[in-house]
């Protein structure tokens, strides 16, 4: 077990080497003027190569990366300031959205996903499977817009706005959370769903459900003793995987919704040629999923003897 | 998943066996209701894309300063927008460019990725040790932040649209392809071409791409709902098209703004028209699957 972690944690690593390099090449391809850009058209050219040799950019490019991951995550260009604070307080404001999305979603996802199992090939299963498949392809912009048409525009139930006024409680913050969270909840839900459902099915179809029945077991019995421990397994894994979608999601709706979170703090920094501050959410964005599909693989892991034993091996 | 289960016998009758799955999959389509509604809803807007102007009453491009922000009428069926162009004809009209950069974008990441997962799953080894974690690096960024980093980078046009989607789909669909490969490589009549003296190449891409097919056709159809809800976003968020082009991401970026005025029919005739094609999109990937997985 102990190695198995020990060669997942090292495989992480260098996925995320790579990925540092990916982006810091991508760095170097967006067109930047870092000197320039600070001082303004009108500045001597001598100005804007000092200050250029003093953010270091007039460096070899080895060494620029060196410089860059030791000194990760720097300073943003566009504020003159260390990004770090700017970035944890986004990367905070984005927890909020992400947590209350998955603290809805999964649920909703696992118990969509054995209903339809349950009732495989029924219209019920059907209906869940297509409503599930069309909401995920729906992108967050167009139903965050009809939402905000009905809550807020129509009925006028809800703010336009995800950010609460300052100093607001627990509850008024929710409120404001609600319209943008539903956007990512539907995309997310038909992912859950969908397997949930197929490791139900196939765990319903398995020798060992197929003995319990025959044994005697009560159907209701059955499906909790056997059938859910096993099917909701490779559930954990895909929502594992969709933290990257998710984060996808939330650039589209906190520019939506005009929300100060990471997924804005991208966006702007796309917008206004801030590379620094580019990279570092980039990388952070990276960061953030490769750790939390490192923790999905290791519990998927611990929960399932089977992978536990071969590793062992 | 895969849907040519035909022992091998001879060459005639595994080709006869080939044409008589595509002919019975059609049959099966044809008589399925979600694929019938889908494909409905797509020719719709397939003609939209094609003869939009012609059937748009109105140019969506010229504007009126004096009917701005008109509501919905018999005049303008869908109102007008800011600069009182007509929303109809900008609705119609706005299907062209992402019916035809989507499907472009998805079939450069079929192409290249159904190349590199047949390498990856039949060479297996160091190649797929290697071409894996670039894979996993690659994917471990939301394609959204992808293409908001590159469309800065290489600058907004159509051609980077589709190339920077094209590129992000072959490690997905690269990986699903080499999952079928690796089932098939163990298969009898890879060890018999084998045997023969065939070259890996041929075996690949003559042998083993055919029967994995059906996933890669599965995959196309999911990738290209995909593909049209990721362009739409980018263009949303304005590093697609640019303005005054009709597109239903951007009419809605710059029409948002007005929509707490009570300018409702600015931005609900392209929400629902967007979700009307990928919802036709999803229904014929969902078709398909239905019918290869039985």
């Amino acid at each position: 077990m102990v190695t198995f972690i020990l060669k997942r944690l090292g495989l992480a690593l260098i996925t995320l080497w790579l990925l540092s390099v990916i982006v810091f090449v991508l760095g170097q391809v967006l067109p930047s003027d870092p000197g320039r850009s600070v001082l303004g058209p009108l500045a001597a050219p001598s100005a804007v190569r000092a200050l250029d040799h003093q953010l270091g950019v007039d460096k070899p490019l080895l060494t620029q990366y060196w410089h860059w991951i030791t000194h990760f995550p720097g300073t943003s260009t566009q504020y003159q300031t260390p990004i770090g604070p700017i970035l944890t307080t986004a990367l905070g404001e984005s927890l909020k959205l992400a947590v209350f999305a998955f603290v809805l979603v999964v649920p909703l996802g696992i118990i969509g996903g054995i209903v339809s199992a349950l009732n495989f090939g029924k219209p019920i299963d059907r209906t869940i499977s297509i409503v599930g498949q069309s909401a995920l392809t729906v992108p967050e912009f167009v139903s965050g817009i009809v939402l905000i048409l009905i809550f807020s525009i129509a009925l006028g139930w809800l703010p336009v706005t995800a950010t609460a006024p300052p100093g607001s409680g627990f509850f008024t913050q929710l409120k404001y959370l609600i319209l943008p969270v539903i956007p990512l909840v539907l995309v997310l839900f038909g992912y859950i769903a969908r397997m949930a459902r197929a490791g139900t099915v196939e765990a319903l179809e398995s020798d060992y459900a197929r003995t319990a029945t025959l044994k005697g077991l009560p159907r209701g019995v059955m499906i909790r003793r056997h059938v859910l421990r096993n099917s909701l397994l490779p559930t954990i894994t895909v929502i594992a995987t969709q933290t990257g979608y998710l984060i996808g999601g939330l650039v589209v709706v906190e520019v939506l919704f005009r929300y100060n979170g990471i997924g804005m703090l991208t966006y702007n920094a796309a917008n206004q040629h801030d590379i620094p501050m580019l990279e570092a959410c980039v990388l952070t964005i990276g960061i953030v999923y490769m750790i939390v599909t490192l923790i999905a693989d290791i519990g998927f892991s611990l929960l399932n003897p089977r992978i536990r034993l071969r590793a062992a091996e | 998943m895969s849907i040519v289960d035909i022992p091998v016998e001879d060459a005639g009758a595994l080709q006869a066996g080939r044409t008589e799955v595509r002919r019975e999959l059609l049959r099966e389509l044809r008589h399925s209701k979600t694929f019938l509604v889908g494909s409905t809803i797509l020719l719709i807007w397939i003609i939209c894309a094609i003869f939009g102007s012609a059937i748009a009453p109105h140019s969506p491009y010229t504007q009126n300063l004096l009917g701005i922000n008109k509501a919905p009428s018999g005049a303008h069926l869908f109102g007008t927008d800011q600069l009182g162009r007509d929303m109809f004809s900008r609705v119609i009209v706005g299907s062209r460019d992402i019916l035809v950069i989507a499907p472009l974008a998805t079939l450069l990441g079929t192409v290249c990725g159904t190349a590199i997962g047949l390498v990856m799953g039949y060479f297996r080894g160091v190649v797929d040790d290697v071409l894996g974690r670039f894979v996993e690096a690659f994917l471990a960024l939301p394609l959204v932040v992808t293409g908001v980093i590159a469309l800065s980078a290489l600058g907004r046009s159509n051609l980077v649209i589709i190339i920077v989607i094209g590129l992000v789909f072959t490690p997905l669909i690269a990986r699903t392809v080499r999952a079928a490969v690796l089932l098939e490589r163990e298969l009898d009549y890879v060890a018999a071409a084998r045997l023969r003296g065939e070259g890996s190449l041929y075996i690949m891409f003559v042998e083993i791409l055919p029967n994995v097919s059906g996933p890669i056709l599965v995959e196309f159809t999911v990738r290209l709902a995909y593909a049209i809800f990721t362009i739409l976003t980018l263009t949303f968020l304005g590093l697609g098209v640019q303005p005054p082009s009709p597109d239903w991401g951007l009419d809605i970026a710059t029409n948002y703004g007005v929509v707490p005025a009570g300018y409702w029919w600015e931005v609900l005739f392209d929400a629902i028209a967007i979700a009307t094609l990928v919802v036709s999109v999803s229904l014929i990937s969902d078709a398909v699957q239905g019918v290869l997985e039985r």
